[in-house]
């Protein structure tokens, strides 16, 4: 596509968030362009476990009502699958898993709790191992790749437009808005500007002298061959998230995820690390009988969360005219209705179906600029990645015993006491 | 030091560095169990294996037996560990800074276990280009990469009659090879006009039918099994011509058209790869030392391109191999390798994409559009170049009608991993072991673009495709259970977030990968 002169609404970021947005703007004859570095959706946004069950989130009903709408709202499919199962194999596993249903319980949901024998009734690939579970007859699944995609060609569908492999190198603030957003490709006029940019997200509201607290991290997944379909493919515990695609797949994550810096607009790497074999543990024992699927791949991603690790939507008081949205590591699922969500704020400046006071980003007000070191919320020491031919690494004995960890820093400030405290 | 690879170059360099007083562990996936042979890892073994691949014991000698180089390095001091898959490389970067050194992930059988390195040497062969054909899902349809280590290292290929598509110096080859364990070679086919190799300096070939300006038409037989072929001549075209149509018995059909660099260890160490159709695709770039641009990893050996004149002489990929592990070994001895020769074999041809992507058209022109592409997620060649979503979606919309490769095109290059996404083209248990050329072929076709214009299309660990239960630590250390977090561990996340404090009781992620208790 050739370069727009501009358009009334920019969006910067072709994730999930940003062409969520784009296209219910797009839906209701708003002009719309999309900005994205690469391709829609490449990174955190296509690469998730594809939950859709956050009824604890302001957007958690509107989420609900939405997703078994989206295929025929959007026009291309999306996989969504209703339901899950949380299946638990220590008490303190049930616990967590029952403090989830009751918070869907406590907004009108339906759950169940489930015995050992009703739980391997639903999932046959369960084991003996597995103390109960939980059924929940909300909440659900999608494929996070076809979604990101289903959102950028319904938003085309709609009159909006894409701009790919164009990075969004500044902004241009006149009389106390963004005029213009500036990109590798030239000057694109804007009357409102969305900024959905993930880990990025904070580097553009430093620009508009505005202070967003934003930790990246690296996170994994492991993808094993299909399996026979189950029942309800929303499958997860034992600290792994993840589901069995409607192929057959089972895919997951969890773990130690490590905290990364992203100092620019490049496309963080995201690499795999010998996580995956302690994924493919967890797997194992989540559904043992399935520990003799073979792992085909895994893969990575980078996310951002805030301190509390709740989103920050929000029209900006000055400039008037930019929302900045970052879902804090959980926005594929609660997509449809953020897009909705920032739609609004573009239209009428305030959300019309949810109280988002409790997102609102002036609860960091107090934060100090270092909370990454206090939380130890940072990327560790410098790389020991040798930057010329000469040995600079210790010898290592094959087989070595390996060992690595950081020092643990404490966490006090106040919103993270006050949120431990009660 | 780890050597990944037992060839010519692999064996080489283990030797090479052993004797400058390296300590050297030289890892070989073959002998490959059964089951991954079965899913045509790492190479087209075409499902024509004997049952004698399931005596491990047996294979083990066989391998042992074939290969006069791992005795030499047995040797030299070298320790050679069979059998042993490298599924996974990891290195520290921008984004990982947790590692205490790079490591491989390696594995057998029954268990996986990681090794740290000093200096690495990849010495990774190369595998098989597949381009498909109605019937290439038969049992017997097979790559010359798979055919060479059935019939020389494992001496089990259970075929007796084999027709070969393709006509240089790796279909000669293997030609040869054939007939001399007694395997009968029904004929070879050339989609070009002449042949690409001089048939007559293969004096054992005299006699065997050769088809010049043919294609294959279709391969037929019982269910799952080739028994014969069907060739149909073509024109200047490659389309095909009215004319008869060959159907020659065979119990297989071996695809010796070309092989690629298997370069997806040297993706996963952030070695610098570079395009070069002369050499098969993507390749290593390096130094005259034979370093990729990864300080401390060198590569040897078709997996730093595969060059016609090394598929007909082992001594190229020996003298690379000599010169990768020679100043491995100099390095970890705190010495500059001493400035050397660049090693020989390394002049460049023309290029084979070239002459694939002609036996793909006359495939294609022959076949027709309904072949599977990608034989795991059975995507057709249609399939992939209309991105349709996969059939069993059962998804039909006007809007997802209108959208084609051409639609996308409009918003940017072709990319083969988002059709991937789309289409799973790839996305099976093979991991595009098979259909990667093909599939990148068609679609560069299809957008009027070249494979080198195509981005690479990522490669993920496990590089093999291993069980949870092999994957798995059995090890795992006590602390890396205790600190496990499902998500970040942020007590607030995943609380109603208009109600303060109620906060589920979770530990907070700051737990690093640990992985040893010691």
């Amino acid at each position: 596509m050739a370069q727009p002169a501009g358009a009334a609404v920019v969006i910067i970021g072709g994730g999930v968030t940003g062409l969520s947005s784009g296209w219910w703007l797009a839906r209701s004859g708003v002009d719309v362009l999309v900005l994205d570095k690469g391709i829609v959706g490449w990174e955190a946004s296509g690469r998730n476990g594809g939950g859709a069950t956050h009824v604890y989130s302001p957007f958690g009903l509107e989420e609900q009502r939405l997703w078994p709408q989206m295929d025929e709202l959007l026009g291309y499919p999306t996989e969504h699958q209703p339901y899950r199962i949380g299946i638990a194999l220590t008490d303190t596993q049930l616990a967590l898993a029952r403090r989830s249903a009751e918070i869907g319980e406590s907004r009108g949901f339906r759950w169940e709790l489930l015995d050992r024998q009703q739980l391997k009734e639903l999932v046959p690939i369960a084991g003996d191992n597995a103390i109960g579970g939980t059924f929940l007859h909300f909440g659900g699944h999608a494929n996070p790749q076809r979604t990101v995609q289903a959102y950028a060609w319904a938003l085309q569908d709609h009159g909006g437009r894409i701009l790919q492999h164009t990075t969004v190198t500044g902004l241009t603030v006149r009389g106390g808005r963004v005029t213009e957003v500036e990109t590798t490709g030239g000057s694109i006029g804007a009357e409102t500007v969305i900024v959905a940019a993930g880990p990025q997200t904070g580097l553009f509201a430093e620009m508009l002298g505005v202070s967003l607290p934003l930790a990246p991290a690296r996170v994994e997944m492991i993808a094993t061959e299909p399996l026979p379909l189950l029942r309800h493919g929303g499958v997860a515990g034992n600290g792994l998230y993840g589901r069995q695609t409607l192929r057959g797949n089972l895919i997951y994550g969890g773990g130690p995820h490590e905290w990364i810096n992203v100092p620019d607009m490049a496309t963080p790497e995201h690499p795999n690390t010998p996580l995956v074999r302690n994924l493919s543990r967890r797997l194992a024992e989540l559904l043992p009988g399935a520990a003799h699927l073979r792992v085909i791949r895994s893969w990575g991603g980078v996310v951002e969360n805030t301190p509390d690790g709740l989103p920050v939507i929000e029209r900006l008081a000055s400039p008037d005219n930019v929302v900045l949205a970052t879902m804090s590591s959980v926005g594929f699922g609660l997509s449809p209705a953020v897009g909705k969500a920032i739609s609004e704020l573009v239209l009428h400046r305030r959300c019309l179906f949810a109280d988002l006071s409790a997102i609102a980003l002036g609860r960091f007000a107090d934060t100090p600029p270092d909370w990454r070191e206090r939380a130890g919320w940072i990327a560790a020491g410098p790389s020991a990645v040798a930057t010329t031919g000469a040995s600079r690494w210790p010898s290592i004995p094959a087989r070595w015993p390996i060992r690595y960890r950081s020092p643990t820093v404490t966490r006090p400030w106040s919103w993270w006491e006050r949120a431990r405290r009660a | 030091m780890v050597v990944v690879g037992a060839g010519a170059a692999g064996v080489a360099a283990a030797v090479a560095a052993a004797q400058r007083g390296a300590q050297v562990l030289l890892v070989d996936e073959h002998p490959v169990d059964n089951d991954m042979m079965a899913m045509d890892v790492p190479l087209y073994f075409g499902q024509r294996v004997q049952p004698s691949v399931r005596n491990r014991a047996l294979m083990m000698e066989r391998v042992v037996e074939t290969n006069p180089g791992l005795g030499e390095a047995y040797e030299a001091g070298v320790d050679v560990q069979l059998g042993t898959y490298v599924w996974g490389a990891f290195v520290n970067g921008p984004t990982v800074r947790e590692l205490p050194g790079p490591m491989l992930g390696l594995a057998d059988d029954r268990r996986s276990w990681l090794v740290g390195y000093d200096r690495l040497i990849i010495a990774a062969g190369a595998r098989d280009v597949v381009l498909g054909f109605p019937g290439w899902e038969r049992a017997g349809a097979m790559g010359a990469g798979g055919a060479h280590a059935l019939l020389a290292r494992y001496r089990a290929l259970a075929s007796k009659r084999m027709v070969i598509l393709g006509s240089g110096h790796l279909a000669l080859a293997t030609a040869a090879l054939a007939l001399e364990h007694g395997v009968e070679v029904a004929g070879i086919v050339e989609v070009g006009q002449v042949l690409r190799a001089d048939i007559a300096a293969v004096p054992a070939l005299r006699g065997v039918p050769v088809f010049t300006s043919h294609t294959v038409k279709e391969a037929r037989g019982k269910i799952g099994e080739v028994e014969s072929v069907v060739l149909v001549r073509v024109g200047a075209n490659l389309e095909p011509v009215a004319s008869t149509e060959p159907e020659i018995v065979c119990d297989s059909v071996c695809l010796a058209v070309g092989l690629v660099p298997s370069v997806e260890l040297l993706h996963l160490v952030r070695a610098r790869l570079a395009f070069v159709s002369a050499r098969g695709g993507w390749v290593p770039q390096l130094s005259d030392a034979m370093e990729t641009s990864t300080p401390g990893v060198f590569a040897a050996g078709d997996c730093t391109g595969v060059l016609e004149s090394m598929l007909s002489d082992p001594s190229a990929a020996r003298e690379q191999g000599r010169i990768a592990g020679r100043a491995a070994a100099e390095s970890l001895n705190g010495h500059e390798a001493p400035p050397l020769p660049r090693a020989s074999g390394q002049v460049d041809g023309p290029g084979v994409h070239v002459y694939w992507e002609q036996w793909l058209r006359s495939l294609v022109a022959a076949g027709g559009w309904e072949v599977n592409a990608c034989q795991c997620e059975e995507v057709t060649r249609r399939e992939l170049v209309e991105v349709k979503p996969p059939r069993y979606l059962k998804w039909d919309s006007p809007q997802m009608n209108a959208r084609s490769l051409d639609t996308m095109l409009r918003d940017g290059p072709v990319n083969q991993d988002q059709i991937k996404r789309l289409t799973r083209a790839g996305m099976g248990p093979c991991q595009g072991r098979r259909c990667r050329e093909q599939v990148g072929l068609l679609l560069a076709q299809a957008a009027g673009t070249s494979l080198d214009r195509i981005p690479l299309p990522s490669f993920r660990p496990p590089l093999r495709p291993l069980p949870l239960n092999v994957l798995w630590p059995a090890d795992e250390p006590a602390a890396m259970r205790e600190h496990w977090v499902g998500w970040f561990g942020i007590p607030t996340q995943f609380s109603p977030h208009w109600e303060a404090g109620m906060a589920i009781a979770e530990p907070t992620a700051q737990t690093p990968l640990i992985l040893s208790d010691e």
